[in-house]
Order: structure tokens, then sequence, then C-alpha cells
């Protein structure tokens, strides 16, 4: 049986494979950007409020800092417990025209001593967890020209 | 500059695993705090209660539950979450019913029970949660925060683990010759390095326990302190409890990403900086008029931070700070000589508060074996989830 493809969470992203982007909302008034998306009102309090746009965010940036987790994070985390603990890289990244910082996981087989902080970066799409019936979709960061 | 409140009294629950309900170590924090005044539960005209909340509904409400354990007696009550900031917003909520004339007693309790290992919200979906989706999407913990912010430090001023082990060291010398921290041992260099990588670059020593823990004040009018005998109390000057300013461009407990600076340029300081210079306007003093500090080492490179933010030093210069020994006993500006969360470990609501237990013992000059030497002055920082910080200036 083959699982559905779902994002983990709907909205923030889309597209696959090169043309994979997380997507934000642009305010047409002040041009604020959000992410995650804000389809509310503008959070600018200097802006009177414009209509909310939803825009795809920038592939690349730069890392603002990062780090891993060492221990298996507790639930909502979803992880199997029977499996050893296996440690993942947690990446801030800055955008430059958005200069906005989203965190994201590493790609896998990324770890900390790979990294650096200034290096690039790219949004590519990844795998947060599975179950019986259901691949749940998620972005990940992979620093640019590593194919893995 | 503002009118002041009185401390007249201060008492904790000693903190530790002790397995026991919050009310209890919050019960036995408040009988100490009055006993300290020298009042009885019956000259307390208000209470107020810093809350503990899994998940987003508190079960109990701190104020009313510590009133009822303490016997009925008709006080005004009020109850306050803010996270980690509940116990300051809890002791401003009291400030603002003494100087509006309201209450001229006031008793002020946080206290926790806090679960084993990383904090995380309540069970069920939540994906309207920001705090639920940071876990739920990411496996974000608050060290992996704490971690995120220590590496930057490193990649941008040069600290070292080394530096922050250094702060673990002396945190751990205080916290011995504190009888209420949880942690009563000298910890060497060489112990937070041999310790578990918890979220890289930081290490199980260099991250803050949780742990259970009550402490209460007693605070009321300068007239009713003069009444009670009290010509020179130790004075609370200030209470900052300020938010964020659009656009807040580092990345904070528990966001996924930070605001967007593409419309307005972010201000000329942090969020962190605001909460203390706030603080500062409010006392009319600034950082060099200080005698001791207790700030949130919720990790130890927060804690170099907090240097910076509170004005003790110029930015990028935390650790020089610190290797200097200005920041120990015997320095220019001693800080977290209760031994900090590094010996107490985290008990939410009642951590701001216990920073300010500790401020009003060192202004008596009643902190024993810790004593600051003429401590006159003094600040607390903490900053919680969801946009909230807090300083208290104390003076004598």
């Amino acid at each position: 049986m083959s699982r559905t493809r779902t994002p983990a969470v709907s909205g923030w992203f889309t597209g696959e494979g090169d043309r994979f982007r997380l997507l934000g909302t642009r305010c047409s008034s002040c041009a604020s950007v959000f992410f995650p998306r804000e389809d509310g009102h503008c959070r600018n309090p200097h802006c009177a409020g414009g209509a909310l746009e939803e825009v795809p965010l920038s592939r690349k940036g730069r890392i603002w800092s990062y780090t891993d987790s060492r221990y298996r994070p507790p639930s909502p985390y979803v992880s199997d417990p029977e499996l050893p603990w296996e440690p993942y890289a947690l990446i801030a990244v800055e955008l430059e025209s958005e200069r906005i910082v989203v965190l994201g996981q590493a790609v896998p087989g990324v770890t900390v001593t790979d990294l650096t902080v200034g290096m690039e970066v790219e949004v590519v799409p990844g795998v947060l967890d599975e179950d019986a019936e259901t691949t749940w979709t998620t972005w990940h960061w992979r620093p640019t020209g590593v194919t893995a | 500059m503002t009118a002041e409140v009185a401390v007249l009294g201060a008492g904790m629950h000693p903190w530790g695993k002790w397995g026991r309900g919050f009310a209890e170590y919050g019960t036995a924090a408040a009988r100490a705090a009055l006993a300290d005044a020298g009042l009885n539960w019956r000259d307390v005209g208000s209470i107020v209660g810093a809350d503990t909340v899994r998940g987003g509904y508190p079960g109990h409400v701190a104020g009313a539950t510590f009133a009822k354990a303490l016997g009925w007696q008709g006080a005004r009550v009020a109850s306050v979450y803010a996270a980690c900031a509940s116990g300051a917003q809890a002791i401003a909520t009291a400030r603002a019913q003494i100087l509006a004339g309201l209450a001229d007693v006031v008793l002020v309790v946080g206290a926790d029970a806090a679960p084993k290992g990383f904090f995380r919200p309540a069970g069920g979906d939540r994906p309207d949660d920001p705090d639920w989706l940071r876990f739920r999407l990411l496996g974000a913990t608050n060290p992996a925060y704490f971690g995120l912010y220590a590496r930057r430090r490193m990649a941008l001023h040069g600290d070292t683990p080394e530096d922050f082990a250094l702060v673990k060291v002396k945190n751990a010398a205080l916290g011995a010759l504190n009888p209420y921290a949880r942690y009563r041992k000298r910890v060497t260099a060489e112990e937070v390095a041999a310790s578990a990588v918890v979220a890289d670059p930081l290490r199980l020593l260099d991250i803050c326990a949780t742990s259970d823990g009550g402490a209460a004040l007693v605070l009321c009018s300068l007239d009713f302190a003069r009444r009670h005998g009290a010509a020179r109390p130790v004075r609370i000057r200030a209470v900052s409890t300020v938010t964020p300013r659009f656009p807040s461009t580092v990345l904070d407990l528990p966001d996924i990403a930070t605001d967007s600076a593409a419309a307005v340029e972010p201000p000329g300081e942090t969020f962190r900086a605001s909460i203390a210079r706030t603080a500062y306007e409010e006392a009319g003093i600034g950082p060099e008029d200080l005698s001791l500090a207790e700030v949130y080492d919720l990790s130890t490179a927060l804690e170099l931070q907090w240097y910076e933010d509170l004005g003790l030093c110029g930015k990028g210069e935390g650790a020089k700070l610190l290797r200097e020994g200005e920041t120990a006993p015997g320095g220019r500006i001693p800080v977290n000589t209760s031994g900090g969360l590094a010996s107490f470990g985290e008990a939410v609501p009642a951590q701001a508060i216990a920073q300010v237990c500790e401020l009003t013992w060192q202004l008596r000059n009643a902190a024993g074996d810790r004593q600051i030497p003429g401590a006159r002055v003094g600040i607390t920082a903490n900053q919680g989830l969801f946009g909230h910080g807090s300083s208290v200036i104390v003076v004598r």
C-alpha cells in the first residue's frame, strides 16, 4: 500500500523538487512579509493594514545560527521510541530580500560539523514522519552544493 | 521617578525534586515570607498568585489555591500567567494595587512542581498554537533555542564553550552557599566539558534543569512599612514588563521565524535590551549604579547575553567581563549571587519572585556567606515565552 504525501502543516509550502518553496504572505500596503503566513491582519503597527497576499519565499539564504537535538524531543514531535535516537541539526536561516529568519531541520545526513554561520543554504522538500497511510512532508534546509 | 513599594517579607521553599504539589511549596514560601515580615496572613489585603500552566489550561488557579491553603480570609485575589515572567507580572500587579490604594499589604506567591526533562506542550492537536507547532514540526525544545543563541555568540563575538563553562563554575560556587538552591555542589570546567551535549554547543551542565520550588514576597506601602516599624525597608523602585517592538528580528521562543524587517527598520535595541532600559528609566538609575544583578541563566551563554543587554559591558564583551572576574563576588557587578537557575533549576512561576527574594536578602545584608558587602541597588531580568520579559529594580 502506498502512502499519501500530505503536508505536516497546510499552506506553508508548495511544489516538488527545484520548484519547492516556503509560502508566506505579504501586506499589499507596507510590504511586510509573514512566515508562518498571517492571513488575518498586517502585524506592522505602523501600517493601517492592506490585503495579505500569498508569496513564495526566497529559496536560498544564509545561516544565522544552528544547533542540534542530541536527545529525543518530547511529543508532539513524532519519533519511533523503538529505534535508537538519531540526532538531527536545526538551522536558522536569514532570507536576504524578506529580511526574515526561518528555522527548520537540516536534510538528513547533514550534521553541525558540516555547518558554519553565514553559509548558504537552500530550502528543499523533506519528510517529517510516516505512519501506515501517510507520509507527512515538511521543509528542510540543505547547504547549497550538497546533493545528498 | 515613580512611587516605591516596600518589600516587608521574603520567603522560599527549598528547590529540588520533592514530588509534592505546587500548592504545598507556595504555601510554605508564603508562610515564610509572612513570618519574615512579622505579619499574620489575616493582615494581608490582597494575594496575587503567579500561575503554572501546562498546555494552556492551568487546572488550579494560583491566587485562589494559595488563599484557600492559607485559610479563606476574604482578601482580594488575582492570578497572573506570563510564562517565565509570571512572577514579575504578579509583583507588578501587587505594586499597582498598592500604589492605587487598593491594598496596603499584598502577598505575592509563585510555585511549581515541574515535570522531568524537557518542558513540552500538553497533548492534543493544536496547530494554531506556536508552542505546539515548534515541537510538532521541528522538535525544537527550549535548549535548542539556547543552542542557537550560544552558537551565534561564538560566531559573532568569539565566545568559546570554555567561556560558557565558566558561568556554570561561578554560579555553582554561589549555589553551594545557598540553602534554598537545588544543587549545592561546586562544579569544575572539566565537569562541564565532560557532560553530554544536549543542543550543540551546549552541554547538560550549561543548561538549567526543571525543578520544584516556591517563592513569596510580602509587599506594602511605605506608609504601612513605617507604621509597622520598618523605617528603612528594601524598596521596589521599578518593574518593567514591556513587549517587543516590530520588527523583532532575534528568533525567540517559541517562534519558528522572526518578524520581517522588509518594510520597517528594526529598532536600535533588541527586546532583551529594551526590558532593562525601561526598568532603568522608571527607576531613574543606570547600570553604573548597580551593586548586583540576578539574571535568567537558562543557559550559561544566555547569562553572557544579559550582561550586554543590562548594559554591564559593551556588545560582545560579556565573556571578557566574566573572564576578568567582574561578575563574580569581589568584582564590579556580581551576577546571580543566589546561584542562579544553574543552581535552582526552573520552577517557572516562582523564579522571577525568587530573584527579588535574593536581592532583598542581599540589600538587607542578610545573605550569609554569599553576601555582597554594601549592596545598595539590584536588578533582575528574565524572559519567558511569547514576548514576555521583565525586570525589577530593588533599592535600599
